[in-house]
């Protein structure tokens, strides 16, 4: 039981991982700011919510899983305004321009 | 070994940063090198194993500062760099060198074995009521640091107050942008502000036994209060308002009083009575942390714009 828990920990955090160095290479490569903020996006989305999946199980309580959910919820919800704020601030200074 | 890598890692991640930040021409690049500098710094705690002092530096040193700053720069544009002559940054140079290899010294050439009452403290621990050893350390045995730090924070924003243009003395500070009122901000603010509220009040009740206190959650209620104003929610208070003195003052004045209580009661300025130290700690903290809250909150905001008797 143990052995499978920490191969599905493994497997979860690797694959987070991967897709922080996807939206990082995004970020550094995509050519314009509306794209940029789709790769950053879901680094942020996809990336946390599997390497906060993989912690799951390794969590010494039920109160410290739901505190690594509710990390998860907020970081998703902050990310979004963000991403809504700045994509807004790219639209507008590209119509102006 | 890997954990070796890692520190490695971030501690050539923190000078690269700070050299790049150092470096820039830019104001605003400059000002992200610095909010990176600081998230990394926290990565650098916390490898320590110092979550106190990584929680403090994500929410002051990378956070509030980070946010100042900005907004001090919006401020200052269009701003002309002016090269000092070779002569001064050779100068300053060579300051910067001295203090850096006074520094490295002490690090690298310690004392064996090296002075330190982390025993005393924890021998004694049980005196105060706390549970953090930080929180004690800060409350019971350097509390007239703790009392300085705090109105540290204060001088500070009379600093930002007077910078005050005559006609709006005693005004308002204006936070919210011309279209904050529309789009997902005040959604956000709407939503994420009660959450905000209870996480900073637990971090400033976990931090008697745990990592956290009131520095940390009083920079998370006033993060919560600059969001609402960002976000048109509530309107920054004027300044002249004698509620909000009070407020930005309270802190200081129950540690004042709470200390000079303490030499008649304990024989010392700012000594507990072993029996009452539990509640009178609980209470400085309360009062620091709504004291704290209000002068980051209000540092942020910045000088007054609006004339005091300009509207309703």
């Amino acid at each position: 039981m143990t052995a499978i828990i920490a191969l599905f920990s493994t497997m979860a955090i690797g694959a987070g991982i991967i897709f922080f160095l996807a939206g990082t290479v995004g970020l550094i490569r995509f050519p314009d700011a509306l794209t940029r903020l789709h790769a950053l996006t879901k680094a942020d989305n996809l990336g946390l919510g599997l390497i906060v999946l993989g912690l799951l199980p390794l969590s010494s309580s039920l109160g410290m899983a739901l505190k690594l959910l509710v990390i998860w919820v907020l970081v998703q919800f902050a990310g979004a305004t963000v991403a809504q704020l700045i994509a807004r601030v790219a639209r507008s200074t590209e119509r102006g321009e | 070994m890997l954990g070796l890598a890692l520190d490695l890692l971030i501690a050539a991640l923190v000078i690269g940063v700070a050299l790049w930040t150092v470096r820039t021409r830019d104001d605003f690049a400059a000002i992200v090198g610095f909010v990176a500098y600081g998230l990394l710094l926290t990565l650098a705690w916390a490898r320590l194993a110092a979550y106190d002092v990584a929680l403090t530096e994500a929410a002051i040193g990378g956070g509030v500062t980070g946010v100042i700053l900005l907004r001090a720069s919006i401020r200052l544009k269009p701003v002309v760099t002016v090269r000092k002559p070779i002569s001064a940054r050779i100068l300053v140079g060579l300051l910067c060198a001295a203090i850096s290899a006074g520094l490295s010294a002490v690090v690298l050439l310690p004392m064996t074995p090296a002075p330190s009452l982390a025993t005393e403290v924890r021998a004694h621990l049980a005196g105060t009521g706390l549970g953090n050893p930080i929180a004690g350390v800060l409350m019971a045995y350097r509390a007239l640091d703790t009392f300085l730090e705090t109105v540290v924070v204060l001088l500070a924003l009379f600093g930002v107050w007077s910078l005050t243009p005559d006609a709006a003395w005693g005004g308002r500070p204006v936070m919210a942008g011309p279209t904050a009122a529309f789009g997902p901000l005040p959604l956000f603010g709407r939503v994420l502000i009660p959450v905000g509220i209870v996480i900073g009040i637990y971090i400033v009740w976990v931090g008697a036994d745990a990592p956290g206190g009131k520095f940390q959650g009083a920079t998370i209620l006033a993060a919560m209060w600059i969001l609402a104003m960002m976000a048109g929610l509530t309107k920054a208070p004027p300044i002249g308002r004698w509620r909000l003195r009070l407020l930005l003052a309270a802190g200081p004045i129950v540690f004042v009083a709470v200390g000079l209580a303490g030499i008649p009661l304990a024989g010392a300025f700012l000594a507990y009575p072993e029996a009452l130290a539990k509640p009178l700690i609980l209470l400085i903290e309360v009062a620091l942390t709504l004291s704290i809250a209000a002068t980051l909150g209000l540092l942020v905001a910045g000088p007054p714009e609006t004339a005091s008797g300009a509207e309703p």
